[in-house]
């Protein structure tokens, strides 16, 4: 069964038209890269993939499941997790807590208005352990807003990778990354086990190549150029539109 | 806080004039409205100007079922009733929007109410407001008395400081306060953002209705005075004042309002002005408000010292001058 199933997507803000008839057909477990210049609707598309936004026209289907309509908030408990690419983190609390907010959004308990939340050994212990897997357990306990923006990069990482989804949409999870931090993002990206389904934005096409498995090119809107790696980047018209020579 | 739990309890010995006591009765039932309060303007990050009508929605629909003879028990339930209802009305209308559009929203639905208060005389007796006769009689304890009032205020302070603890610390708690913070989020991750906000909101407008009723037992009258605007403004005058999103802050907030109101009134005929200077002042120099600005200077000063103690231990023994 397909992983993920967009099917003549639109959306116009206004007279403008950001995704025009886009159709995608991710696999479970493919490492799918989408790409193109600034503008391309590139956020748009994950905005209406993950219902933040609802499209005018089109389909989006999640394991056969039609949840064009569906609330973005059933999204996450669907097994549809996303980053942002700007930061969008909780600035108050610690690194800690916001893994947990991360693993209470799909648990029953965030309606429970009595128990102690730092008592919740199994939260906590989950929380921790997807803050090992970012490499950044031990500051858990430091405030975000004490924390380098790349460390802040992880910690997005980690609170998707923490509600456990079927589905990954990382956007720009390279944007305004040193070179090295870059390269611990690209290991830690690659450890993500094949039960994950991964569609990730990339502005900036060299960086996130190896991760990817197919690739398909935005260009105002619309799908260019969609196929693996190497037709992608052998393709003219990904030539002419991307990287302009 | 062992000692200030001590303190209150046994202050009616150490207080003992009776005008005093109902004044602290009356720091107590307000200091409840402004915990209510604070829940949305601490921790929901919604700011409400129309508190003063939940909390007088309680008042009325009580004052008015006692005058048409129902007794306490009956009244006080479906004041609660009522004003919970009040609360989702409010909640379905104001959480249309955040921000200064809820504010205008909740004023302008306080407004309406106020406007029924005042102007719908055959129910409401208008301007002259409605008088009630007698304070309930709990498992027969009287409550006549200042001291016994006060016992009986105290204890549902003490509850609603009980329940806020537990609500800031709970998983509820954290939502909420996700969805002051990073609202987007919260619903990617899962969240019902409205729905958090809403059981907010009834969850202030239960203790704004419960601060209502001892307001009303407290002066055994209530008039459209309670409803107006003045009155939303001063309960987030206290939020804001003593340290909104606090436990202590509501506290000391509505402390300091209604000390300023019966004590300092008593000696300054522009008491108001002096309010003012005093809010100005907190404003300026502890923007987070009175309880955690304290904290903040507090903690500034202390390092300062240390400091100074460091440096004058760290010099040559020949040089050392205290």
């Amino acid at each position: 069964m397909t992983a993920l199933a967009v099917t003549a997507l639109c959306k116009s803000f206004g007279g403008l038209r950001v995704v025009i008839n886009v159709d995608l057909v991710v696999e479970p477990g493919e490492r799918r890269l989408i790409i193109g210049p600034n503008g391309a609707g590139k956020t748009t598309l994950f905005n209406l993939i993950t219902g933040e936004i609802a499209p005018d026209s089109g389909a989006i289907v999640l394991f056969g499941r039609d949840i064009t309509r569906a609330a973005c908030r059933k999204r996450a408990h669907l097994g549809m997790a996303r980053t942002y690419q700007i930061i969008t983190l909780f600035p108050h609390d610690t690194l800690l807590r916001n893994v947990t907010l991360a693993l209470l959004g799909l648990s029953p308990l965030r309606w429970n208005a009595l128990l102690d939340l730092d008592r919740q050994q199994h939260l906590t212990e989950r929380a921790r352990e997807a803050l090992s897997r970012v490499g950044l357990e031990t500051i858990s306990d430091r405030p975000l807003a004490q924390t380098s923006y790349g460390e802040r990069r992880r910690v997005e990482i980690a609170m998707a990778l923490a509600q456990n989804p079927k589905v990954l949409l990382l956007d720009e999870p390279f944007a305004g990354l040193s070179i090295d931090e870059r390269r611990e993002v690209q290991k830690l990206l690659a450890t993500i086990p094949r039960t994950v389904t991964v569609v990730m934005i990339e502005h900036n096409m060299d960086v996130a190549l190896d991760l990817a498995d197919r690739i398909t090119l935005l260009h105002f809107g619309e799908v260019i150029v969609e196929g693996t790696r190497a037709q992608v980047v052998a393709d003219p018209r990904t030539r002419e539109v991307y990287l302009g020579a | 806080m062992a000692v200030a739990l001590i303190g209150l309890l046994s202050l009616p010995v150490w207080v003992g004039n009776t005008y005093y006591i109902n004044i602290a009765s009356q720091i107590l039932l307000w200091a409840v409205l402004a915990l209510a309060l604070n829940v949305l303007v601490g921790y929901a990050g919604l700011v409400s100007l129309g508190h003063a009508s939940l909390f007088a929605m309680a008042g009325y629909t009580a004052a008015l079922l006692l005058d048409a003879g129902y007794n306490h028990g009956t009244a006080d339930l479906v004041a609660i009733i009522i004003t919970l209802l009040t609360a989702a009305v409010f909640a379905v209308l104001a959480l249309r929007a955040t921000g200064i559009g809820f504010l205008m929203i909740t004023l302008a639905i306080g407004q309406i109410l106020w406007g029924i208060a005042y102007r719908w005389a055959s129910l409401t007796h208008g301007d002259n407001g409605i008088n009630v006769l007698t304070r309930p009689a709990p498992f027969g304890i009287s409550l006549v008395g200042a001291s016994s009032f006060y016992d009986v205020t105290l204890g549902v302070f003490l509850i609603a400081v009980v329940s806020m603890a537990r609500f800031v610390r709970s998983p509820f708690g954290a939502s909420l306060r996700g969805t002051r913070d990073q609202a987007r989020r919260m619903t990617a991750l899962g969240y019902n953002v409205w729905l958090i906000r809403f059981l907010a909101i009834l969850f202030s407008g239960f203790w704004a209705s419960i601060a209502g009723l001892l307001f009303l037992y407290h002066n055994k009258s209530i008039s459209p005075q309670v409803v107006a605007l003045t009155t939303s403004a001063e309960a987030l005058l206290m939020v804001i004042s003593g340290g909104s999103g606090t436990l202590l802050g509501p506290m000391v907030g509505a402390a300091l309002v209604v000390i300023m109101k019966n004590v300092v009134s008593a000696y300054i005929a522009r008491w108001n002005l002096v309010l003012g200077v005093i809010f100005i002042l907190i404003i300026r120099c502890m923007p987070e408000g009175l309880v955690p600005g304290s904290v903040r200077l507090w903690r500034v000063g202390w390092q300062a010292v240390r400091a100074r103690l460091n440096g004058w231990a760290m010099r040559p023994a020949g040089e050392r001058t205290p």
